[in-house]
């Protein structure tokens, strides 16, 4: 019986977790527009979440990019459909691996950074004294790293897509020899810049908008102790990889499910 | 790091995304091929469409010279209404026939134009009259193995009448 109970603790517990995110979410859409005025500290954002993400986004999607040419060609070339190679590269990565392993990857980096960055505030009370001088820590502060987040995940994505596009060129043209006309052509005829591209972008906003709220609310509602502070990054880390992954699975049987 | 080098980056880093958007709708996906304002229309009715889908390529000789516009059921005769846009730079000539093909053996299929010998040409809104319905494998499959039940039986008969 006892285990009836946890389990029926566990669960509340988890819905009543998901209502106070959830309302937290909704007091900063309240609070942007306040922050959309102090248009510098979004800026400032951007930067620190986008641009220093730059670097592991670019080199993972290289490594896809080499990596799935590579194994894809050696399963193509055994049925003489190697000429595919981009096109299968592409979809692959603009429908799904962009805004997946960007989400993964974003939520490991920019979302821990914000979880830590957020926690060691409220642990050092800058939140209270935000509130004792009548400043909204949610404006001045949580905000723009939302509209941060929101901004930056669909660019890194999109890159993430388009390098890997790259680097599966290099692999396949100019390493193993399929012909470079065949790689582009087919990729243009098949691939739909609404149906995939443009899903594809859709998929990033909406994970960077759960890896960012995710990342700000256990920052902020963690305990106000170094502990606090760790347990909470990592709570960041695997609740948004959760969710980024159990939302790709609905996101693409709503989009992709008709051909 | 100065204010104005932060934005400078940030500047970057979403002109960087705004040209990876434009690679990969330009350079790896259909978008310039989309614009075709400068099109007119005309229709075709089949008896089966088969698989052609909206979007699939009209080709006369080979070469591309349109797309499939849209396809719909006609409720009174219950055939398939295929309209399709034709770039204004190519005129066909109004008894042109339309055939439903096969991209190479299991491939896509799009709309193949035969051009006729008439003196007018086809204007924006008309239907092309001719047209051939997509092969249907089944069917074809179907007819083959009648036909080669057809085809056992005569020499059978054949040699029977010889032997007699």
């Amino acid at each position: 019986m006892s285990f009836v109970n946890r389990l029926g603790a566990i669960a509340l517990d988890q819905f009543r977790g998901w209502g106070h995110a959830a309302f937290f979410f909704l007091d900063l859409l309240r609070a942007v527009p306040a922050s959309m005025r102090r248009f510098g500290l979004v800026v400032a954002q951007v930067y620190a979440i986008g641009n220093r993400s730059l670097i592991i986004i670019m080199a993972s999607g290289l490594a896809v990019g080499f990596v799935l040419a590579l194994q894809m060609y050696y399963a193509l070339v055994t049925y003489g459909a190697a000429e595919s190679l981009g096109l299968i590269v592409n979809l692959a990565l603009v429908r799904e691996l962009g805004p997946v392993v960007t989400g993964l990857l974003f939520a490991g980096r920019a979302g821990t950074s914000l979880t830590a960055e957020i926690g060691l505030m409220k642990a050092g009370e800058q939140i209270a004294a935000m509130e004792l001088m009548a400043i909204d820590p949610k404006a001045r502060v949580l905000a723009p790293r939302l509209i941060g987040g929101i901004v930056s995940m669909p660019i890194l994505a999109i890159l993430f897509s388009a390098v890997g596009i790259m680097g599966a060129y290099v692999v396949a043209v100019l390493l193993i020899g399929v012909d470079a006309g065949n790689f582009w052509s087919i990729m243009q005829t098949r691939v739909d810049v609404f149906r995939d591209v443009g899903n594809g972008l859709v998929k990033a906003t909406v994970f960077g908008i759960i890896c960012t709220v995710v990342a700000l609310y256990q920052g902020f509602e963690t305990e106000a102790t170094p502990e606090g502070v760790a347990y909470a990054t990592t709570r960041t880390v695997v609740i948004s990889s959760l969710w980024v992954l159990g939302m790709d699975f609905v996101l693409t049987a709503l989009m992709f499910s008709t051909p | 790091m100065g204010k104005k080098s932060i934005e400078t980056l940030v500047g970057l880093f979403v002109l960087l995304g705004m040209g990876g958007l434009v690679f990969l709708a330009l350079k790896a996906a259909n978008l310039g091929s989309l614009g075709g304002s400068d099109a007119y229309t005309v229709q075709a009715r089949f008896d089966n469409i088969g698989g052609l889908k909206p979007r699939a390529p009209v080709r006369a000789a080979g070469v591309t010279v349109g797309r499939v516009k849209s396809i719909s059921l006609d409720a009174k005769t219950f055939q398939g209404v295929v309209t399709l846009d034709i770039d204004k730079g190519y005129a066909f000539p109004k008894d042109t026939s339309a055939k439903i093909l096969t991209a190479g053996l299991l491939g896509d299929q799009y709309i193949g134009l035969e051009p006729g010998g008439d003196d007018k040409n086809l204007v924006a809104g008309e239907t092309i009259a001719q047209t051939q319905s997509a092969v249907v494998l089944e069917s074809l499959i179907g007819q083959f193995l009648t036909g080669r039940g057809d085809a056992a039986a005569a020499p059978a008969a054949g040699a029977s009448e010889a032997s007699k």
